[in-house]
């Protein structure tokens, strides 16, 4: 049956709902007008406004109602409408969130799943397109998730409202749309990454909304006979150390796709890991490809020049072969 | 203090190993000597110094294979005082300039590596060779920046491991010194000269959008006029047909100066003289395209003599430095193998290549008659970034031109 990422989530919040009467969903415009991203549309007319509660713009309120209701026994969603926004918010998610179980000896847990959107690509211009994750991935005390399938964006919502700490949750706007073709959605893991495409000869690495360009590169460049693999991370943090470093020790080459800038990166974190575990294992330096280092334009050619995208992946492959044979 | 760094000897020569010595500290060079020797992959090359001076120091030994731009030795300047070895500037010693802020790194490495770094070696290559016993020095590297990467050892060691094993030395010999065979030598270069073949006509075909023409030449009158001119001289002196397309070639190009160049990324730039590559197939497979110079001065007597010498060392390995990076258009003439037409591949950065075929008794159609003449096919193959086809055109109409009227050769 085909699904959307956007159906998908919306399943995976209203299933747990109907399984777990703790779960309650807020955020901005999350009830009435059915999600920014449609992401709940009909739920509250299924659970009732005291379920589904439209929360007034103010981010560092609801994300802190949140974990006061996750402090006392609820299992909330809690929907900021994108990453640019949830700076408003990073006072109760690091410092609040992050840190209490901690702070208190373990007296408390804050099983609070938060959810945004991240990401460009849409003409939502400087103020609206940012891809933050490695912000939040710097945090000890959460754990970052970056569904980039519609099965995961299923899946990994519904283990994440199943964790015992804090989680956050990147839905990148350019995938709402993706479809796939899935018999039934069943919870997923959120502790490893998976590999989408195996490969011998070269391990592409990314997440999130730039997953579906490694893919279309790797098809581009098998065509020339490089066969890469993709990994997708899926977990931002903590990070898989493990299945990147067995494909490294396979294919010898690594190029990281990272929506985000490069100074400061997750493209940059894993680049570090891969050289401390694997430096032995390359057989060329790790290419990255990250978003040019300007705020997200708006005109639309000039968006899409600043981000990521396929050519730029086969080039940054292509770079790593010199004249070798492959 | 001048530095006398290793040329490039052509667009496809990244490194040279040094051969020879010419000099010696303390000697005193002038310009257009030749002081050293430098294998490439094409042939060992004589290495002219461009400037007057005493040399003061030579920094790369014999034997020692270093990258293009790599100072090989230090020239004093007339009247300079020597300053001993330690007068070359220790890097950041004294430098007083603020640090730069550097830009976000490139996406992809920078292309150019840096003057006299160790050889690169990837880590997985480096701890591979060491577990196979193979010796990183002897391999040429083909990953990116010239690295040698793992593929490079795994092929080296496979190679080595298919060669029959050698019988143990004489004891009376030393192990150590085994200094590789004529044959050996010459079958390296070999290879090494399809690689480097290789590199310069994909990058011709990838880079440079050609445009083809071609054009029949009716050689009578030049051919007759040659026959003359070569009565009068002895045998030794002759003039071959070849060196009158040379110097029609090199004339025409003097007219035509979009023909006559190079083009890099800024876009094309014309060079001074017309310095004609010739393409020379070597006995051993492969070939090069060493440059007779300024070809359009010169007279027919001199450019016979010039392509007797640059054909014989070329086929002996001793070309020297200009002749091979100075080509400005290239001639390649497949006349004596046979074929009637042959449309060149443009050398890198060069914009143009003319190439002749057979000359052969032909039925031709002249002034509205028919009558059997020697003619030939000439061929432009150009560069369409320096110039079109209408130019192109008036080239090699140029050319003909030209061999239509001997007496101005």
């Amino acid at each position: 049956m085909k699904t959307t990422y956007r159906s998908a989530v919306h399943d995976a919040i209203a299933d747990a709902m109907r399984a777990d009467e703790t779960v309650v969903l807020l955020g901005e415009d999350v009830g009435r007008y059915g999600g920014t991203y449609a992401a709940s549309k009909g739920l509250l007319e299924e659970f009732g406004p005291e379920r589904i509660r439209d929360t007034p713009l103010s981010e560092l309120g609801f994300v802190g109602i949140g974990i006061g209701a996750a402090l006392n026994g609820l299992r909330p969603i809690v929907e900021v409408m994108t990453v640019n926004f949830s700076m408003l918010a990073l006072d109760q998610i690091v410092n609040t969130a992050a840190a209490l179980r901690h702070m208190s000896g373990g007296q408390f847990s804050v099983p609070v799943v938060v959810r945004m959107a991240t990401g460009a690509g849409r003409q939502l211009a400087a103020q609206h397109s940012h891809s933050l994750e490695n912000w939040y991935a710097h945090i000890p005390g959460i754990t970052v998730l970056a569904p980039a399938t519609v099965a995961d964006a299923y899946g990994m919502l519904r283990t994440a409202l199943t964790h015992p700490d804090p989680v956050v949750i990147f839905e990148h706007v350019a995938l709402y749309n993706l479809s796939d073709d899935i018999e039934s959605l069943e919870p997923t893991d959120i502790r490893t990454a998976a590999v989408r495409r195996s490969g011998g000869d070269v391990s592409v690495i990314t997440y999130g909304g730039c997953l579906p360009k490694a893919l279309e590169a790797a098809g581009e460049l098998a065509r020339d006979g490089i066969d890469c693999e993709v990994i997708d991370l899926r977990v931002l943090r903590p990070l898989d150390d493990a299945t990147m470093l067995e494909s490294v020790r396979k294919t010898h080459r690594v190029v990281v796709v990272d929506e985000g800038w490069r100074t400061g990166s997750l493209a940059a974190e894993i680049s570090a890991r891969i050289v401390e575990q694997g430096f032995y294992e390359l057989d060329a330096p790790i290419a990255r490809v990250c978003t040019a280092e300007v705020p997200i334009p708006y005109a639309k050619h000039l968006e899409q020049a600043a981000l990521p995208q396929v050519d730029g992946i086969v080039a940054a492959v292509r770079s790593l072969f010199g004249e070798s044979p492959r | 203090m001048i530095d006398f760094v290793m040329p490039t000897l052509g667009a496809d020569m990244d490194e040279g190993t040094l051969d020879e010595w010419r000099v010696t500290p303390g000697d005193t060079v002038t310009r257009g000597q030749i002081v050293a020797v430098v294998e490439t992959t094409k042939a060992a090359v004589e290495i002219e110094c461009w400037h007057d001076g005493v040399v003061q120091e030579l920094l790369v030994p014999v034997g020692q294979t270093v990258a293009v731009g790599t100072p090989l030795a230090t020239l004093l300047e007339p009247g300079e005082a020597p300053g001993g070895p330690s007068a070359r500037p220790e890097p950041g010693a004294g430098d007083t300039t603020e640090p730069v802020e550097t830009s976000p790194a490139p996406t992809r490495p920078a292309p150019a590596a840096p003057v006299g770094h160790r050889l690169w070696v990837s880590p997985v290559a480096r701890r591979t060779a060491a577990a196979l016993g193979v010796d990183l020095k002897g391999l040429t590297g083909t990953g990116p920046q010239g690295a040698i990467t793992l593929h490079d050892v795994e092929h080296a060691a496979a190679t080595a491991h298919h060669e029959t094993p050698k019988p143990p030395p004489p004891p009376q010999q030393p192990v150590s010194a085994e200094p590789k065979s004529a044959a050996q030598k010459a079958r390296e270069r070999g290879a090494a000269m399809r690689a480097s073949i290789a590199a310069a006509m994909s990058r011709s075909k990838r880079e440079i959008p050609h445009y083809y023409l071609a054009d029949e030449i009716i050689l009578d009158t030049a051919l007759d006029w040659l026959t003359d001119q070569n009565a009068g001289r002895p045998i030794t002196e002759r003039v071959l047909p070849a060196v009158l397309q040379l110097k029609a070639v090199g004339l025409a190009a003097r007219k035509f100066t979009e023909f006559n160049g190079f083009w890099h990324d800024e876009g094309f730039v014309p060079a001074s003289g017309q310095h004609v590559g010739v393409a020379i197939s070597l006995r051993g497979g492969g070939l090069v395209a060493p440059a007779i110079h300024d070809v359009s001065e010169k007279t027919l007597s001199e450019l016979m003599s010039d392509l007797t010498d640059l054909v014989a060392r070329a086929r002996a390995g001793s070309l020297r430095s200009s002749e091979m990076s100075d080509p400005t258009i290239t001639v390649t003439n497949l006349g004596e193998q046979g074929v009637d037409s042959v449309f060149g591949v443009i050398y890198p950065e060069q914009v143009a290549i003319v190439g002749f075929g057979r000359p052969a008794q032909r039925v031709v159609a002249v002034d509205g008659g028919i009558r059997v003449a020697t003619t030939t096919y000439a061929s432009l193959a150009a560069d369409h970034r320096a110039s079109d086809g209408a130019r192109g055109a008036l080239f090699l109409a140029e050319i003909n031109r030209l061999l239509q009227q001997p007496g101005e050769l």
